[in-house]
């Protein structure tokens, strides 16, 4: 590694480069070579540092010297003066307009930051996940101590209830109304469950609450076995997430070690202990009568509610099951109560979500936003925009088992029920961006290779179903769909919709079923024309060499690796569509721009 | 834990520790994200660094995801005043330097902030 004497950083911002900064920083480097100082010294280009009227600017380090409205002649004294010799320039220093605060210097200044509300995710990047004292720092535990110190069960519920959190897992069910079922429910045993499967492709939100603040999960599941009467929990989270199982397990020992895991908490002869158990990562054990089964070290394989967990969960005790995120609300709405709780997100849908915003996004990341929140707001201001200059088209709202929004109802509040009239839904927090080169076909048959291939099989609605779907969708993307496909399609979305054992046989048609009512002219175009109008699926579109754009270059020729470019010197190349296997190569490597698809 | 009691006074102790009066605060996100941008060389220097210069004031830890996923590694360095500094896309090099000019010399490192990766072209 390199440690340099100085650092010279030109702004590179928009007003800086209209005043030649590039060539200033162009002149930096060639004045650095040839004084042989490379070894000593780097040249760096920064963003906009705020101070356009001035520039262009740069700043020497470690003096942090801001010399101003540089020009390219003044490079050479600037590096033989201030660099070799160790003076300062001063007829090129600022003097006291410059002023470096208004420089964005942490992320809570960022748009991206700004618009967030953070209520699960408070801790995440603020303490140290594994250490107990930092979470006791940030209130951690105060919950517990209220609810157990001066609380009934049936208060701990009537706040919860109040709050109008509801299920983060999916079905979006009111929290509270469960763990009433749950507390009202018979039973010498009861237990207390938590989600942490997160199967949904792309999305990591729970993973990042359990890695970021592991304590907030453990806190709220023993606040919420007071309320049930439960002295047991577990914790089910996939094993692919070693990180979060570590620091669960450290975080579980430590509150063990402080005697807020165990016997007798507080001293009210409250009694809770929690396990992990690990899920091998198959979609279904999300589902709560699968992982329960799974818990119970059975295949994991959904049963028929009801009877609903609440009375026939985990060997059939009746049992609590929340999702992690759902969790990580209740510390906090414990300590600063139910109508603060309501007081944040739209009307009907209480809170705040977290999203794991991926895709076609310049910012991709994870965003808790309050509920009700515009979709345009996600995507625009939070999520800065779409990259390349391309247009907005839709986005996939809770992955496999959700539905597409389409650009034309960007404006929508994203809440449980406006999302349901969309023919989309809330889910977990899944939410792909996608642009104008997105094919909605190719996308519905994304979703349902991983549908059909994560079905358990147990049903045949699912079992069967999602294959012939997926094959329905294969055969239009490969410009052999026929008209009564598209009939077929929605006969047998809805069968399996009323007719699959679980959850996932009855969403598993939801991709489709939306992509089909906002997109259905893509459909026909597949079917119909053979024409894939995004130019995605393979078998619709060929790679072609505008003759005349053609230089006989032979790079096309040499990159293919099918081997199906002829050509020689003097007369345009030819690709051989018999051959060719639609990689793309050649057109990323023409220097010429001469290949394109045709779609 | 028998009281309240014992819990405000660990929750007295740890708040006096990370906001105390004369020392910096250095976090470095180590979610799986983090981790997998490369966060665990650049938590690996800084303690090197902060070692080598025997600087007692500083306290080095690790955090969660703070969700801007394309920036990582991210670095937060927050100063004996409360003045809070996210660095993106660290890297070794940029851990020593961000030891040596901010937290020795007291000077932001203007061009690592979040602000300048936020408006440096891709
Ligand atoms: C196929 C399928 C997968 C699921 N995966 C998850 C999951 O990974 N995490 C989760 O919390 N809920 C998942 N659910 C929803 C759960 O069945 C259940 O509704 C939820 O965990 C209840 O917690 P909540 O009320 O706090 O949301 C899934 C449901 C289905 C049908």
């Amino acid at each position: 590694m390199n440690i340099y004497r100085a650092h010279i950083l030109v702004c590179n911002g928009e007003k800086c480069n209209s005043q030649n900064a590039q060539a200033i920083y162009d002149e930096f480097k060639t004045q650095i070579k040839k004084n042989k100082l490379e070894e000593e010294l780097t040249v760096v280009q920064t963003g906009c540092i705020d101070q356009c009227s001035q520039g262009p600017v740069v700043i020497i380090y470690p003096s942090g010297v801001i010399y101003t409205m540089v020009r390219i002649e003044d490079v050479t004294e600037i590096v033989t003066e201030h660099i070799i010799r160790g003076n300062v320039v001063n007829r090129l220093l600022g003097g006291e307009n410059i002023n470096l605060d208004s420089v964005i210097k942490s992320l809570d200044q960022v748009d991206f930051f700004k618009r967030q509300v953070r209520i699960a995710l408070r801790n995440c990047g603020v303490i140290n996940p594994e250490s107990i004292e930092e979470y006791i720092a940030y209130d951690g535990y105060q919950a517990l101590a209220k609810v157990l110190t001066g609380m009934t069960p049936e208060q701990v519920i009537e706040v919860v209830k109040e709050s109008g959190l509801r299920g983060r897992g999916g079905a979006g069910f009111p929290t509270g109304v469960k763990w009433e079922f749950t507390a009202r429910a018979k039973g010498d045993q009861k237990y207390v469950c938590c989600n942490a499967d997160e199967g949904d492709p792309g999305a990591f939100m729970d993973r990042s609450i359990l890695e970021g603040d592991p304590h907030s999960v453990i806190e709220a599941m023993t606040i919420a076995g007071f309320a049930v009467d439960s002295n047991q929990g577990y914790i089910y989270v996939r094993a692919e997430y070693p990180i979060a199982v570590k620091r669960l397990n450290i975080a579980i020992a430590q509150a063990k070690e402080h005697g807020l895991l165990g016997k007798d908490i507080f001293g009210t002869g409250f009694n809770f202990d929690l396990e992990i158990r690990l899920g091998a990562g198959a979609f279904v054990c999300g589902e709560e009568t699968a992982l329960m089964t799974s818990i119970e070290g059975k295949r994991g394989e959904p049963r028929p509610r009801p009877p609903f967990p609440a009375v026939k969960g985990l060997w059939q005790k009746p049992t609590l099951l929340n999702n992690v995120e759902s969790y990580a609300n209740i510390p906090a709405i414990i300590l600063k109560g139910a109508q603060w709780f309501s007081s944040i997100g739209s009307e009907k849908s209480k809170g705040t979500k977290v999203f794991a915003v991926g895709g076609k996004i310049q910012n991709t990341g994870l965003v808790e936003i309050p509920i009700g929140t515009t979709l345009r707001e996600v995507v625009y201001e939070i999520g800065g925009g779409i990259p390349n200059g391309k247009e907005f088209k839709a986005a996939q709202i809770g992955g496999p088992s959700g539905g597409c929004i389409p650009a034309s109802h960007v404006d929508v509040a994203i809440d449980y029920n406006s999302l349901v009239q969309l023919g989309a839904m809330m889910g977990s927090g899944g939410l792909i961006i996608m642009d104008e080169d997105t094919c909605m076909v190719d996308l519905a048959k994304f979703f349902l290779e991983f549908t059909a291939d994560e079905s358990c099989g147990k049903c045949p609605p699912c079992r069967i179903g999602t294959k012939r779907m997926l094959e329905i969708l294969q055969r239009i993307t490969d410009g052999k769909g026929t008209a009564e496909d598209i009939d077929k399609l929605e006969i047998l979305a809805k069968n399996i919709r009323v007719s699959a054992l679980c959850g996932l046989g009855q969403s598993a048609p939801n991709p489709i079923l939306s992509t089909l009512r906002y997109f259905r002219n893509e459909y026909m175009a597949h079917i119909q024309d053979k024409k894939c109008l995004a130019g995605v699926c393979k078998s619709l579109m060929q790679y072609v060499i505008n003759a005349e754009a053609c230089r006989s270059c032979g790079i096309c020729s040499r990159v293919c690796p099918a081997g199906c470019i002829k050509g020689e010197k003097n007369v345009p190349y030819v690709i051989d569509q018999t051959k060719c296997i639609k990689c793309g190569a050649c057109m990323e490597k023409c220097p010429f721009k001469a290949i394109y698809k045709n779609a | 834990m028998k009281s309240i009691a014992e819990l405000n006074q660990i929750k007295k102790d740890a708040l006096a520790r990370i906001s105390g009066n004369n020392g910096f605060r250095v976090m470095v996100g180590m979610a799986t994200c983090g981790i997998a941008a490369g966060a665990k060389p650049v938590f690996n220097t800084l303690a090197e660094e902060i070692k080598q210069r025997e600087l007692s004031n500083v306290d080095l830890t690790i955090t969660g995801c703070i969700g801007s996923c394309r920036l990582e590694p991210l670095v937060e360095v927050i100063d004996p005043l409360g003045r809070r500094v996210t660095y993106a896309k660290v890297d070794p090099q940029k851990a020593a330097r961000i030891v040596a000019e901010h937290i020795v010399n007291g000077r932001i490192c203007l061009d690592y902030t979040i602000g300048a990766a936020l408006s440096a072209p891709n």
